[in-house]
């Protein structure tokens, strides 16, 4: 069994990746208090961009990624523009964004879809990586992981140390009372949901240059989405985030380890958990109203306009 | 940064103007991107939106799009106008579909009358029974209903391929992921000679008078609507939360059952994996594009179906993907969200101190 639980982990970690760093994305953009349903379509803006970026440059993979996350800045900043600094309705601006994507996507896409690339080689830290059972889990993975659990190590350190962290939290709160003692709102609330970008661009181009090097339509299979409900899974704190993230990356991995394992059951069964998962959590964490009020940033969703 | 500060009256003037001045930045950009990508844009316009229409066969298919998108916007209206925003309707679309395939399937040899109305009501239940699912976990759970009707769109998509490579398996396709043929008295009859547009059309027509007059002249409505916009003022009133959602999301969801049935039983005629080429988000575009108005969906509608027939068109004649549509769509929500956004706010000027 253990023979068989070994892949099962060291999978996870890597399908976890992408919803550690779109997670962490949203994560920071909620906290600030705009809510950007619009993840899903900036990792896919970012999926192809870092993929074409990977192609044109003979399988330069650092720059693909730098592209992806670029590309996502780019993506968050048209949902800036109509959902911060024209007040728009958040949700619809942020669903746009993702029609918007899955369309820009599959477009460029096109002229892609016969590419492949390298990847990356998983990277064996020096010592760990022989330790037994442990070692291939943690120790041998490829960079990105390594980063994403780096990025999330910076995020909650961000968040509950720093000076920064602190001014974020407030503008998630209270907008009003930031902007009433002096604090650019707007300005913060536009770095926030640019981080976020960024953070979900990577996630995709990760997807389209690591995880599965080639092109596909639709390739991020709504984790941008399930990386939106990690978050509310997560009560907006970093930890319960890349715990919710590794959960998942187990459940995604487990339909391409189901025969070793014995499971003989359909496979759009096992295809469809993380989707069926997503609901449950939901579901368990919101039944409780006053767990989800007590940690909610209190303007999430509500444009802010001075003068209002 | 703030380039707004607000009107002390809205405009009522944009409130109508908005969506054709967001058409119009659309075909503007729309020409802009023609142009980056080597196009003539004069050319590529014509292809796109009047070379579709120049022919009857174009109209009957302009209608045959047309008809899924109103279906499923005037459903999501209703719940838009209660800010319940259901985003999964092409799931909904999809679950109605194998609900009226598998009537359809499972009658094959003692077809009759009564195998069509079968067909349509098991469809419109099989939307409703996969939004209410939501409507449940909102009502007892709390668990917001954008991410859980998305979520069970993936679920209804991965069933559907589960049936259509296992169970329902046409035994002579080849293999194919797909299910039997439907028979003649399975589909909708055509309506002309050599044209795909058929009797589905009459249940838009139907609907869009059914919402116009329940919009317009029902208590139901009004409540629907209270209760989304002033929630403490509807509960003052009597108007029940609860209830306002499982009506938003129990119609919109029968009513993307509905367009399923169209689907299946129409241009389709069988249960395969490419049902809905997204008609379940594009009525999402459709239903605020409209106004949420049950007729102001049916223009926007028509041109959401324009928009697709201009994909195809753009991909035949001048060799681009046909996931321009989407582009298309994309573009035309922001530029209507933005115009939007004019309604109740006016541009900040700099102004001088007094």
């Amino acid at each position: 069994m253990i023979d068989h639980l070994t892949p099962v982990l060291v999978g996870t970690l890597g399908a976890a990746t992408p919803l550690v760093l779109a997670g962490l994305g949203e994560l920071i953009t909620e906290r600030s208090g705009v809510m950007n349903l619009g993840v899903e379509g900036m990792m896919l803006i970012g999926a192809i961009a870092g993929f074409a970026t990977g192609v044109g440059t003979d399988g330069n993979m650092t720059l693909g990624l730098l592209a992806g996350a670029g590309a996502g800045v780019l993506a968050a900043s048209l949902f800036a523009v109509l959902a911060l600094s024209l007040a728009a309705n958040q949700a619809a601006c942020g669903l746009a964004l993702t029609i918007f994507g899955v369309g820009l996507s599959a477009f460029i896409g096109q002229s892609y879809v016969s590419h492949s690339l390298p990847g990356l080689q998983p990277y064996d830290v020096p010592g760990l990586s022989s330790i037994p059972f442990i070692g291939p889990v943690l120790f041998h993975q490829d960079p990105v992981v390594y980063l994403a659990f780096g990025l999330y190590v910076l995020v909650a350190w961000v968040l509950a140390r720093t000076r920064l962290g602190l001014l974020l939290r407030a503008v998630g709160e209270s907008p009003e009372a930031a902007h009433a003692i002096g604090y650019p709102v707007l300005l913060i609330r536009w770095c926030a949901t640019l981080t976020g970008g960024a953070f979900a661009g990577l996630a995709g181009a990760y997807l389209s240059t690591v995880y599965t090097p080639l092109w596909v339509q639709n390739m991020t299979a709504g984790r941008g989405w399930i990386s939106v409900a990690l978050v509310v899974f997560a009560t907006w704190k970093p930890t319960r985030l890349l715990l919710g993230a590794c959960l998942f990356g187990g459940v995604t991995i487990l339909q391409f380890q189901a025969q070793g394992l014995g499971l003989d059951v359909p496979v759009e069964l096992l295809a469809s958990l993380p989707y069926m998962a997503t609901i449950l959590v939901l579901v368990l964490i919101s039944r409780d109203r006053s767990l989800l009020l007590l940690n909610l940033p209190a303007s999430l969703g509500r444009p802010f306009l001075p003068g209002r | 940064m703030h380039l707004l500060e607000p009107r002390a009256e809205p405009s009522r003037t944009l409130q109508w103007a908005a969506p054709p001045l967001a058409i119009l930045l659309m075909l503007l950009a729309g020409s802009l991107l023609f142009l980056v990508l080597g196009r003539n844009p004069v050319e590529a316009f014509r292809v796109f939106f009047i070379q579709p229409l120049e022919s009857g066969y174009g109209w009957s298919e302009l209608l045959l799009k047309a008809g899924p998108l109103i279906l499923i916007a005037e459903g999501l209206a209703i719940g838009f106008r209660a800010r319940i925003y259901n985003i999964g309707a092409e799931g909904q679309l999809i679950f109605g579909a194998i609900c009226a395939g598998g009537v359809a399937i499972y009658a094959q040899g003692h077809e009759g009358h009564w195998t069509l109305p079968a067909m349509v009501l098991a469809g419109a239940l099989g939307g409703l029974f996969w939004g209410a699912i939501p409507a449940l976990l909102k009502t007892h759970f709390n668990a917001e209903e954008t991410l859980t009707t998305l979520m069970l769109t993936y679920v209804a998509n991965f069933l559907l391929s589960w049936l259509v490579h296992i169970p329902w398996r046409d035994p002579q396709g080849m293999n194919f992921p797909q299910s039997v043929m439907f028979s003649d008295a399975e589909l909708f009859t055509p309506l002309f000679e050599g044209s795909r547009l058929n009797t589905s059309i009459g249940l838009a027509v139907v609907a869009v008078v059914v919402f116009q007059v329940l919009v317009r002249r029902s208590f139901l409505a009004y409540r629907l609507e209270v209760g989304g916009q002033a929630p403490t003022a509807a509960r003052y009133a009597g108007f029940s939360q609860r209830a306002t959602i499982w009506v938003s999301l129990c119609v919109s969801g029968m009513m993307a059952g509905l367009a399923g049935v169209g689907e299946v039983a129409g241009p389709i005629g069988q249960l395969n994996l490419n049902l809905s080429p997204g008609y379940g988000y594009a009525a999402i575009i459709v239903a605020y594009l409209g106004r949420l108005h049950p007729l102001g969906i049916v223009l926007s509608g028509l041109l959401m179906a324009l928009l697709y027939l201009g994909g195809e068109a753009a991909q035949m004649t001048l060799q681009l993907p046909a996931a321009i549509t989407g582009l298309f769509q994309g573009m035309l929500l922001f530029f209507l969200l933005g115009t939007d956004a004019f309604i109740d706010n006016r541009l900040r000027l700099p102004r001088r101190n007094a």
